[in-house]
């Protein structure tokens, strides 16, 4: 299934400035959101970006479908750079081949608007001008997630529906205009547990159906084992590991990965977790240090890693790699 | 006998549009030291339940019938002010997203102090003492005390929440989601300790989500609720080793987990039902693969399946359905 | 794209016009529960049918030689004017000689011209450059609240003054200057800060990722969210535009020919208003209906509001 390369991210970086009080201050702080990511993604694949919030995974989907631009770093699809697109029609083509699913189910709606209406916008936004075209494929878009007879979800709003109903609608949204390429932020975090397992079912369906690779963002490590391919796991705006996801959640190299898989709870009163070894709290990414970044936490750092700058990826087994000095 | 008592408790509110029967007839039990779990979706009635026992209830809610017995005294006729002084010292509670109801112009110490002198006749430097105690019994620097909310992070607003919520010694806390806004290192943590608090001091504990693995980990009992009715209830592993309502058999297979063989996760159809006009017979029939006749016609009693299991359920799936978990 | 079965469609202006019916009909549910709106909008109705009646009247029973608002004069009560109410004058003359009621009558269409156009110009502006500021920020927001914090600072009474002596002043040229100056004042920040909770929303990215640009947004998406309140606000602008017409009127700052405030202005100056119980009939009714006006559109606008900020969050 995963064959070609769609997606390419190298040296992806953002910063936002921190606003300070004084309007005239010269040195100005930042939050260094995300840091130097590389990551591709195959066509046809669905990867996973997981971690605590704060880690920087939200803002990393942002910059993939632009809705912010990168401080530095290229994004590549399907062989070509699109950050420089800024306008026109070639910004349009890239918002036809690349689309996103938002957390929130309630608010990613516009509630003055009806259901045709929110699905309809990217394709009247495209130009597809013919309004019979446009009925036509947001109705076959609203069965195909599910919300059958879609002549009567078409004209009803937001709020006459469910939770796990609007998500649906959200997801038709985002596959009406048949992208190659979708960012999911967190989709089901925010519906009642009963309704998640439809949605995420239905998500693997359309990847299937319509030929879609994700970029499954969450911060629910069983739900990435579920869903992902491949992941990585960030923190503080930089990539730990990836790998393959069952390899990386069975076998965690990197000591945060490891502190992570280990706290997660499992739904087995008998199964014993293993200790959760780290230190400290999470701090915010404010001018970081030059060295690891994980270290005040990290449980085998010691004082040679604080030498070295902040470690590179590694390729440590097939297609798993890591960023740690002390593997 | 039981710290708390509660059987046949049945809470409606009234809205515009009819009576909402938030909960019906739910009894159970939790002994000295126990941890009970409470779990079930949104809209199922556990808060409803919690907030009953504090007789928190807004003005349109009226518990219909039932007896709510802490202690061996029932508190469901019991007037406000007498309600007043079994709150926080007898039962304490830590609700929902309570972390984002810390005042924010008042220091969080401050706050824990008030919540201490309305409840104990202290003084303020005694409160104070007091304060710090449970600082460090909930693994915080006691000189946060003096810092205000917007400066802690989510996870020391919730452990300042729990320090609030056990500063009078309570017999039986009620969490009410106390990790679900929380990072998953965090939640490790916290959950950890208030389990270790527990013990130490033998409280009673009822923790209320809708995250199973969460509940697994927690409880010692497990309540399962769906549409305002308690449907089944039984220990720890037997809850998930040995599940035999539909409903928990379905919710079980529902999560993914980390551990475990990989397998495909049961999607469960429907909606939970509007409580305004919950459906006849058992509630959850519309949803559910084993429903006959009966199930649509009558409600199905709670009862003792066998020793400390209780299911409310006309089919109950002794094999554990074509869907348990392994 | 594979095989799809074709679905029918009513037309969609039919569907939208159903849907328009129906959420209109329920708005007015709440707007009747709110009781004081529908109070506010019978007064309103009130005044429509009041303004009505003058043609009428004017065709009918009254000779118009008489009871012109602006020209008439009763010959019969010649040194009595102002004269006191009467068969023939059910609210008196004023002291050139003219029926009150007959002014009163004529002057209510052009307070209701006054207020709506005035209000409508406002909320217009405000509602435009307050989505503007708010979607874009930086220096176009900087330049509007600063130009909104001129404006609230400015002598308007001042310019009315200046403007006067170069062109003649109407009703419908103060509608303008008064719409104009509100629209870029206080409700402009106003609907500005409505605005901005709209543009965080993720259903504003969520167009963005569409593929909509600036102008998209804002009319599809800002401007459609924040009009309840826009329209909230034009309640109370017109009670505004009403009464400062008054105002000015009365202090003979603006030379127009007739409306309750000048009916306030020829009693002032023919002196009579110093003796308040006798002369009633004066500054009574004009008053009267200033208050009752401006009263009953704010009435309308609170009943507005119960439609405008529900209580219930529908989640």
């Amino acid at each position: 299934m995963p064959g070609r390369e769609l997606v390419r991210v190298e040296g992806l970086t953002k910063y936002f400035p921190v606003k300070k009080r004084l309007f005239f201050s010269r040195t100005r702080s930042f939050i260094h959101a995300v840091e130097d990511v590389t990551f591709t993604v195959q066509k046809g694949e669905i990867f996973g970006l997981v971690g605590e919030s704060g880690c920087g995974k939200t803002t990393t989907g942002k910059l993939l479908v632009k809705l912010y631009e990168p401080t530095r770093g290229s994004i590549h699809l399907g062989g070509q750079d699109v950050v420089q697109i800024r306008r026109g029609d070639r910004l349009r083509e890239f918002r036809r081949r690349v689309q996103m699913i938002f957390q929130d189910p309630y608010e990613s709606l516009n509630p003055r608007m009806t259901i045709f209406d929110i699905v309809a916008e990217p394709l009247a936004v495209q130009g597809v001008r013919s309004l019979a075209e446009r009925e036509q494929r947001v109705a076959d878009l609203l069965s195909k997630v599910g919300l059958t007879p879609p002549e009567t979800f078409m004209f009803r709003y937001p709020h006459e529906l469910s939770g796990g109903q609007r998500q649906r609608v959200a997801i038709a949204r985002a596959m009406v205009v048949n992208p190659e390429f979708v960012a999911a932020d967190e989709p089901t975090s925010m519906l009642d547990v009963s309704i998640r397992a439809g949605v995420m079912k239905l998500l693997l369906e359309l990847r299937e159906v319509l030929n879609v690779s994700y970029l499954y963002i969450t911060h629910d490590l069983a739900v990435a084992r579920y869903m992902c391919d491949r992941l990585a796991v960030m923190y503080l705006g930089k990539v730990v590991e990836i790998g393959p996801a069952e390899g990386v959640i069975q076998e965690p190299l990197h000591p945060y990965t490891r502190a992570l898989i280990a706290a997660v709870p499992v739904p087995d009163p008998t199964y014993k977790r293993e200790p959760v070894e780290i230190k400290g709290d999470v701090s915010a990414p404010i001018d970081p240090p030059s060295y690891c970044r994980f270290l005040p936490r990290c449980p085998i750092g010691d004082a040679t890693c604080k030498g070295l700058p902040h470690p590179s990826l590694k390729e440590v087994r097939a297609g798993h790699f890591v960023a740690c000095h002390k593997l | 006998m039981a710290l708390l008592d509660v059987s046949h408790l049945t809470m409606h509110y009234t809205t515009k549009m009819g009576d909402v029967h938030a909960v019906d007839d739910v009894s159970f039990k939790v002994d000295v030291g126990q941890a009970l779990g409470l779990v079930g979706e949104s809209g199922c009635g556990k808060t409803s339940v919690a907030m009953s026992l504090m007789k928190l209830l807004p003005d349109n809610a009226r518990i219909l019938a039932g007896k709510i017995v802490f202690e061996g005294l029932d508190l469901v006729p019991l007037p406000e002010e007498k309600v007043r002084k079994i709150r926080w010292k007898g039962i304490s509670m830590v609700f929902q997203a309570a972390m984002n109801s810390l005042n924010p112009v008042y220091r969080v110490g401050d706050q824990i102090i008030e919540a201490i002198q309305q409840h104990l006749p202290l003084s303020i430097e005694e409160a104070r003492a007091k304060v710090a105690k449970l600082y460090t019994l909930v693994e915080m620097d006691p000189k946060l005390m003096d810092r205000y909310p917007h400066e802690y992070s989510g996870g020391m607003k919730q452990r300042a929440i729990i320090a609030m919520a056990l500063a009078c010694d309570p017999k039986l806390i009620i969490a009410d989601e106390p990790t679900t806004a929380l990072d998953v290192i965090v939640q490790d943590r916290i959950l950890h300790r208030i389990d270790e608090i527990r013990k130490e001091l033998n409280m009673a504990m009822m923790y209320i989500s809708h995250d199973i693995a969460v509940i697994a980990e927690v409880s010692d009992v497990i309540g399962v609720m769906y549409a305002g009715r308690l449907v089944e209830f039984a220990d720890t592993v037997t809850i998930f080793k040995r599940p035999v309502h539909p409903y928990t058999i379905a919710l079980m297979s529902a999560f993914p987990s980390i551990k475990g063989e990989k397998r495909p996760l049961v999607h469960l159809p429907g909606e939970p039902p509007d409580l305004l006009n919950p459906p006849q017979g058992c509630r959850f029939h519309p949803r559910c693969q084993y429903a006959t006749t009966i199930c649509r016609e009558q409600v199905p009693p709670y009862q003792e399946l066998e020793s400390g299991h209780y299911v409310a359920c006309w089919n109950p799936q002794r094999e554990g359905g074509a869907n348990a978990r392994a | 794209m594979t095989d799809r079965t074709t679905y029918k469609f009513e037309p969609l202006w039919k569907i939208r016009l159903r849907l328009f019916v129906r959420s209109f009909r329920k708005n007015w549910g709440l707007f009747w529960e709110s009781r004081i709106g529908p109070l506010g909008l019978f007064i309103i109705l009130g005044f429509v049918l009041f303004m009505a009646a003058h043609p009428i009247l004017m065709s009918t029973v009254w000779d118009p030689r008489v009871y012109d608002p602006i020209m008439g004069f009763d010959p019969k009560l010649v040194g009595q004017h102002p004269a006191p109410p009467s068969w023939a004058h059910p609210l008196g003359t004023d002291p050139i000689g003219r029926d009150i009621l007959s002014q009163l009558m004529w002057s209510t269409r052009s307070e209701f011209a006054l207020g709506i156009t005035s209000a409508v110009i406002t909320v217009t502006i405000g509602t435009l450059i307050g989505s503007i500021c708010a979607y874009f920020g930086g220096l176009i927001d900087m330049f509007f609240m600063r130009l909104a914090d001129l404006v609230m600072l400015f002598p308007f009474i001042a310019l009315l003054i200046v403007m006067q002596s170069i062109i003649p002043m109407d009703l419908l040229k103060l509608a303008l200057i008064m719409g104009g100056l509100g629209g870029f004042g206080s409700i402009t920040i106003v609907l500005k800060s409505q605005a901005l909770t709209v543009k965080v929303k993720p259903y504003i990215e969520a167009a963005k990722v569409a593929g909509g640009g600036s102008f998209h947004i804002i009319r599809n998406h800002i401007i459609p969210n924040i009009l309840p309140i826009s329209f909230l606000y034009m309640m109370f602008n017109v009670t505004s535009a009403i009464f400062s017409e008054a105002a000015l009127s009365f202090f003979g700052l603006l030379d127009i020919r007739m409306s309750w405030g000048i009916m306030l202005n020829t009693a002032q100056d023919a002196g009579y208003l110093g003796a308040f119980g006798y002369y009633w009939w004066l500054w009574a009714p004009p008053g009267a209906a200033i208050t009752l006006l401006c009263f009953a559109f704010y009435l309308v606008g609170r009943g507005l509001d119960e439609i405008v900020n529900p209580r219930l969050r529908k989640r």
